[in-house]
């Protein structure tokens, strides 16, 4: 690709006016999206604003009811994301959309086969394939069924996938949301290469310090529409915020989050605590404790044991080694039944697969663990579910039509709410939540974040794992740092800071555990 | 670990370990087991229903499921016994035709409508199972024995049985599809994930729409090898064809939920089902003891449940869950 040496690079991507509605409710009212070649285009909006609904039009998985989409310059109407494809448009989609039963290579390479003699050449698929995940650093068994990997490899072979195909125009939609951050790295300096070669990204991302990171143009979009386009740099972090939530910029300043300033005195005496747990590779020996009315962050890495433990708390897994105490007694949980029984709760970190069940209703979502409990004879009470269902619909302000709402056509913010509500509605004593926020909209990600603050004041212990440093910082009471699957340092919230955390996740911190190592 | 690692290959070859067990107990418990006649019997019978669990495997692969198999054998045995009179040609291509048409139709049933595959194969099982009686006029068909039809049926290659031939072609060629072609992996990745590999830009109505027309083509093949191994058009043969193949298939360890399986270990199912009921006939014929044919299918089934509840112990691990 050539490009003029001064001024602008022309438009790549021209999208007008675009509309589309759903059963009548509109999705889209005025969306535009221009593009230039060799740009980084961050999308951003709150769930719910019409991004994937734009991106799916563009890719056409969604047939747009009105407006005019121009691709290098020529009107584009494609009807199949292979069309688009064909066309030069590759998309990474929010959720991952790969075939988890299916191995890497074949993840990465479908739709684009090499050949030999008109049959697969399955020793170039592969080291395509290796090729590929080396750019970032990859080193993994392609052959091996992409299921077996973690959320990050996954998100990565997706990412893979979609560079491969020497596309003209990248999407991302929210690429960024389950990678930690040495694999946020080696992705944006694929983005930078990209870029120099002349492609185009569209990059969707709910964190902001990564769009001013990687992205020279931003498009705003709200109810819809779209509210503003600017080059990055002429706009501010708070401005940015406004746009996206439609509020005055002074009403956004202040703290990251949500939590606020919690009175700690009202946390009461010790009701969990796990000593030396160890579970094969993943958790080697993990250490901690939690209070009533307490919220204990899990800091680390991905693959550091966050998630590895808390399955152990739950009962999801055995331990090999360790000793576990609830409310005093010894607790050796067999089952995640045991778990339940104990008073704990556990929201997945992977909502899709392991929390909801998007085609049933918001009503049957919320009391599937509750049943027994609102049944009579082994039938459904319905007047009690009613009763639970409107008051956690209530309380946690979960946006639906009504109880009788697919989960499925809820925001993620709002299907989280439910899965909490799911959790709330059995009245536990300790809740473990993965990851509480990841892939949520700004908005909503504070309600979640007051949310569980209020419930902590309500005495709930709370054991939160997050990715997101100022999350575990500013939520947290006290700070457990993970790392390698050994507890590494225990901080209070009172002297946790970005710095300390970070150096504990990345050398394993304190003096007292080095000799270990 | 080694021993995770033989505990997937037991998982996805247990049939084939399966298979050379019984073998085994066949060999050492009846003289003539392992006989020419006996073996040779048993593949040529086995032959159909080889072919139709062939095109079952690949509908079960993307997910779906094709009930309307064994109607269209029937169907496909009397368009052949029909055209018999004109030669092998002919013969065949009626038979194949009269499959390729109910496939098409479930194709476009299950990929155009939307219909549930379920759904739209019980309509075609219907369907192909009257247009089979219609057809025949309600009675069997005699196949022409002047034109060398039966061939396909009763002939033998060097030693090996046509239909035996046949079917081990197909077998090879459907291998070298799922294994070495675009279409064969997409087969794979539709029952992994059929949203997410239309978002990865497959074809997936397209592939869908070929599974169910070459399962139909199979079926008709099966058909013609029916009419011309019995020397008739059978309009009301191939009842519980379908759940024959789909138990074949099973046992192969193919996911019936789509998205993993194979070719290989589908034909070893197959197998192992015909030899038992081989098995079976020769334990009544020692004379110890008479198993009815309703004993025989208790135990069949049986043997069924112990071997796909072996085969779920052994691959449980593959896909974690909470």
């Amino acid at each position: 690709m050539t490009r003029p040496p001064d001024g602008p690079s022309p438009l790549l991507l021209d999208m007008r006016d675009i509309q589309k509605r759903f059963a009548g409710i509109p999705a889209l009212v005025d969306a535009s999206l221009s593009v230039r070649s060799g740009e980084v285009h961050a999308l951003i909006g709150q769930n719910g604003a019409g991004k994937s609904t734009l991106i799916k039009v563009l890719t056409g998985y969604h047939r747009k009811d009105a407006g005019q989409v121009l691709f290098e310059g020529k009107p584009f109407e494609v009807h199949s994301p292979h069309q688009a494809q064909v066309n030069g448009i590759s998309t990474i989609y929010q959720e991952i959309n790969l075939v988890p039963l299916r191995s890497v290579t074949e993840n990465i390479c479908l739709g684009r086969e090499k050949r030999r003699y008109g049959l697969l050449d399955w020793n170039a698929m592969h080291a395509e394939a290796e090729r590929l995940l080396s750019r970032f650093s990859i080193g993994i068994d392609v052959r091996r069924p992409l299921g077996e990997f973690n959320t990050a490899t996954q998100q990565m072979v997706a990412i893979a996938r979609a560079i491969g195909f020497s596309a003209r125009l990248v999407i991302m939609d929210e690429p960024t949301s389950s990678l930690d951050e040495r694999e946020v790295g080696a992705l944006f300096s694929v983005i930078r290469q990209l870029k120099a070669e002349g492609v185009s990204l569209i990059f969707v991302s709910h964190k902001l310090d990564e769009l001013y990171e990687v992205c020279d143009q931003v498009t705003i979009m709200r109810d819809g529409r779209t509210v503003r386009s600017a080059a990055m740099e002429e706009i501010g972090k708070l401005e940015l915020v406004a746009a996206m939530l439609g509020r005055d910029v002074a009403a956004v300043e202040g703290h990251a989050t949500a939590f606020g300033e919690r009175d700690r005195s009202r946390i009461g005496h010790m009701m969990f605590s796990a000593r030396g747990l160890r579970a094969g590779q993943a958790v080697r020996d993990v250490s901690f404790n939690l209070r009533r009315g307490e919220i204990a962050g899990f800091a680390g890495l991905l693959g550091a044991g966050r998630t590895e433990t808390a399955r152990l708390v739950f009962g999801a897994d055995r331990a090999n080694a360790g000793e576990m105490t609830m409310e005093g007694a010894a607790y050796n949980p067999q089952s995640p039944a045991d778990g339940i029984v104990a008073g704990m709760g556990f929201c997945t970190e992977d909502r899709k697969s392991e929390g909801i069940v998007p085609e049933m209703t918001v009503a049957e979502n919320l009391t599937l663990a509750l049943l027994p409990k609102i049944s009579r004879n082994g039938v459904l009470d319905e007047q009690r579910q009613r009763e639970v269902v409107e008051r956690f619909i209530r309380e946690l302000g979960i946006k639906c039509s009504g109880p009788h709402q697919k989960v499925r056509e809820l925001s993620g913010g709002n299907q989280q709410k439910v899965l909490l509500a799911r959790w709330l509605a059995m009245n536990p004593k300790l809740l473990i939540l993965d990851e509480p926020t990841r892939g949520i909209d700004v908005g909503a990600k504070g309600e979640i974040q007051r949310l569980i603050r209020g419930l902590a004041d309500q005495g709930l212990g709370v054991l939160m794992i997050s990715s997101e440093l100022e999350e575990i910082i500013e939520g947290a009471d006290r700070i457990f740092v993970l790392r390698d699957g050994v507890s590494v340092t225990e901080l209070q919230a009172a002297d946790a800071n970005e710095e300390k955390v970070l150096t504990a996740m990345a050398h394993g911190a304190s003096a007292s555990s080095e000799a270990a190592a | 670990m080694n021993r995770a690692r033989l505990v997937r290959i037991i998982g996805t070859y247990g049939v084939l370990i399966a298979l050379a067990a019984l073998v085994l107990f066949g060999y050492l418990r009846y003289d003539r087991f392992l006989s020419y006649y006996n073996v040779m019997t048993l593949l040529r019978y086995n032959s159909m229903f080889a072919l139709v669990a062939l095109g079952m495997c690949f509908v079960i692969m993307t997910g779906g499921i094709d009930l309307s198999v064994g109607s269209v054998a029937a169907l496909g045995s009397v368009a052949s016994a029909l055209a018999s009179p004109y030669g092998i040609v002919p013969g065949l291509a009626a038979g194949i035709g009269a499959g390729l048409v109910a496939g098409l139709i479930n194709g476009v049933l299950v990929t155009r409508a939307n219909l549930m595959p379920f759904i739209a194969t019980l309509a075609t099982m219907q369907a192909a199972s009257g247009s089979a009686l219609l057809l025949a006029g309600n009675q069997t068909v005699s196949v022409s024995y002047e034109s060398g039809f039966t061939a396909i049926g009763q002939g033998s290659l060097w030693t090996f049985p046509i239909p035996t031939t046949i079917a081990v072609v197909a077998y090879l060629i459907g291998s070298l599809v799922l294994n070495y072609t675009g279409t064969g992996r997409a087969v794979l990745a539709i029952g992994g994930g059929e949203d997410a590999s239309r978002l990865m830009g497959l074809r997936t109505d397209r592939v869908k729409f070929l599974v169910y027309v070459a399962s139909g083509g199979l079926a008709g093949l099966a058909g013609v090898i029916l009419a011309s191994q019995f020397g008739a058009g059978q309009p009301i043969e191939g009842v519980g064809w379908e759940l024959f193949a789909i138990a074949g298939v099973v046992v192969g360890g193919t996911l019936l939920t789509g998205g993993s399986g194979s070719v290989v270990t589908t034909l070893a199912g197959v197998l192992l089902l015909g030899i038992l009921f081989n098995v079976l006939n020769f334990e009544n014929g020692m004379g110890w003891i008479s198993l009815s044919a309703y004993w025989q299918s208790v135990i069949r089934g049986l043997f069924l449940l112990t071997v796909v509840l072996l085969q779920a112990r052994l691959t449980r691990r593959r896909v974690g869950a909470l």
